[in-house]
């Protein structure tokens, strides 16, 4: 098998997963889609400046994730974006009685910053290990575990309250 | 399991969440969790949210992928489109090689540069603004964020340095991660403008600036609007600019190696390739 056909084999067997990623993010399928394009053509140019010791997947879920940045910043120029309320509470306690209704968690998830989503996918979907989620995120582990609680909780909120708790910040 | 182990903490709990504690910590958290029962909710909860992530995504994965994702129909697109950008590229050269540096020189002689920037300080923050607009404006294109590549390095470098007059050595950033993508030129006052770009292996982009500017040397000047952050800095009748979306701990050391290469003995300069 010539170089180009492993690579191409190697980058090809990630294509699910950066789909999954990808739509995850965007919830649309073509700008998802483009997206993966996008990602698999940086790939290719850059495929040999690539640490060698560093895994393929987390590599271009980096890739990924910086397009998608770029994609939203170039949308929020335009006014083609709906902004993120930012404003609820860390540190609400959790009601322990309430219902949760989880049946649309990936509509709840559309209303997590960026960063939160990419945590929260990256390691309950796509399995990544911490280390790893913190190299495609650029943050130390630490901070990797800390957000990815902070992520979880105000996730279980939404989920709890059926609806975008916009609380007052206790900070 | 002795009484020194480390307290549980809401890493052991997220660990757990994910059933990824083994060993100690597994045996500890178990233990915890029998005197505080109240977290096993939460867990459960947590639990249950990704479960039905996952089930909610996964035709998505399983999905047949579209063609146009194949490796080699990428590939192929790549040739094609570089194949056209270059023949463009090539008239554009044949044009400025025509007319390009005197009537460079001609529109530096009729209008001298106007305005005269008071202070250090407005001149700097001036190269700062112009190096950032043309960073918005090019680092977030995935067609054509240079206009020539760095696989044409020495050609792109020559033609630049002919163009402000002043010879341009690109930087080497390779310890900071970053690559040269390549570059482009831009107009600046009544002068011109070089921009270096590069990247590094996640995406992240980076520019140089280069302009022709009035005064000796000034300090770096640090500043950031919106993500991207900017070092500038006047020397020897040029402004210069690193931008990037890094924080400053990390854009600081990249800045200073640009003021290396760039290095007030003119002997100093690494040579231009050809």
């Amino acid at each position: 098998m010539s170089t180009a056909d492993a690579t191409a084999d190697i980058l090809e067997r990630h294509i699910p997963a950066l789909r999954r990623y990808a739509f995850a993010l965007t919830r649309d399928h073509d700008t998802a889609d483009d997206l993966v394009q996008d990602c698999l053509e940086r790939a290719l140019t850059r495929w040999r400046l690539r640490q060698q010791e560093a895994e393929v997947l987390p590599w271009l879920f980096a890739i990924l994730r910086n397009l998608y940045i770029d994609l939203y910043r170039r949308r929020q120029r335009r006014g083609v974006h709906t902004t993120i309320d930012e404003a609820i509470g860390i540190g609400h306690s959790v009601d322990q009685d309430s219902a949760l209704d989880a049946r649309d968690a990936l509509a709840a998830l559309d209303q997590l910053p960026e960063e939160q989503k990419s945590l929260l996918l990256l390691i309950g979907v796509e399995d990544l290990s911490y280390q790893d989620v913190a190299r495609v995120l650029g943050v130390p582990i630490g901070t990797v575990m800390s957000r990815l609680s902070r992520a979880r909780q105000r996730l279980r909120v939404i989920l709890e309250t059926g609806r975008h708790a916009v609380l007052r910040r206790v900070k | 399991m002795s009484g020194n182990q480390r307290p549980i903490g809401d890493d052991d709990l997220q660990a757990y969440t994910d059933d990824r504690l083994s060993g100690d910590r597994l045996a500890l958290m178990t233990a915890y969790l029998d005197e505080h029962p109240e977290f096993k909710q939460q867990i459960a909860a947590d639990r249950r949210i990704r479960d039905v992530l996952r089930a909610q995504l996964a035709a998505k994965a399983t999905e047949p992928i579209p063609t146009r994702l194949r490796i080699a129909n990428i590939r192929a697109a790549r040739r094609s489109l570089w194949a056209g950008r270059w023949r463009a590229i090539a008239a554009a050269l044949v044009l400025f090689g025509a007319g390009g540096t005197s009537g460079w020189l001609l529109a530096q002689i009729q209008h001298p540069p106007a305005s005269q920037p008071s202070s250090d300080f407005a001149r700097t923050a001036s190269v700062a603004k112009d190096a950032t607009a043309a960073y918005r404006t090019f680092v977030v294109e995935v067609a054509h964020p240079v206009e020539v590549d760095a696989a044409h390095e020495g050609h792109l470098l020559q033609w630049l340095s002919k163009r402000l007059h002043h010879p341009l050595a690109a930087p080497d950033l390779s310890s900071f991660g970053y690559h040269l993508m390549g570059g482009r030129l831009l107009p600046a006052d009544s002068t011109a403008a070089a921009q270096l770009m590069f990247e590094n292996a996640e995406g992240k982009r980076l520019t140089v600036y280069v302009q022709a500017a009035n005064g000796t040397e000034t300090a770096f000047r640090y500043g950031r609007i919106g993500d991207a952050a900017t070092f500038a800095w006047i020397d020897r009748g040029f402004g210069f600019a690193v931008t990037a979306a890094e924080d400053r701990d990390r854009l600081t050391p990249i800045a200073e190696a640009v003021y290396r290469s760039f290095a007030p003995d003119e002997s100093a300069l690494p040579r231009i390739g050809n």
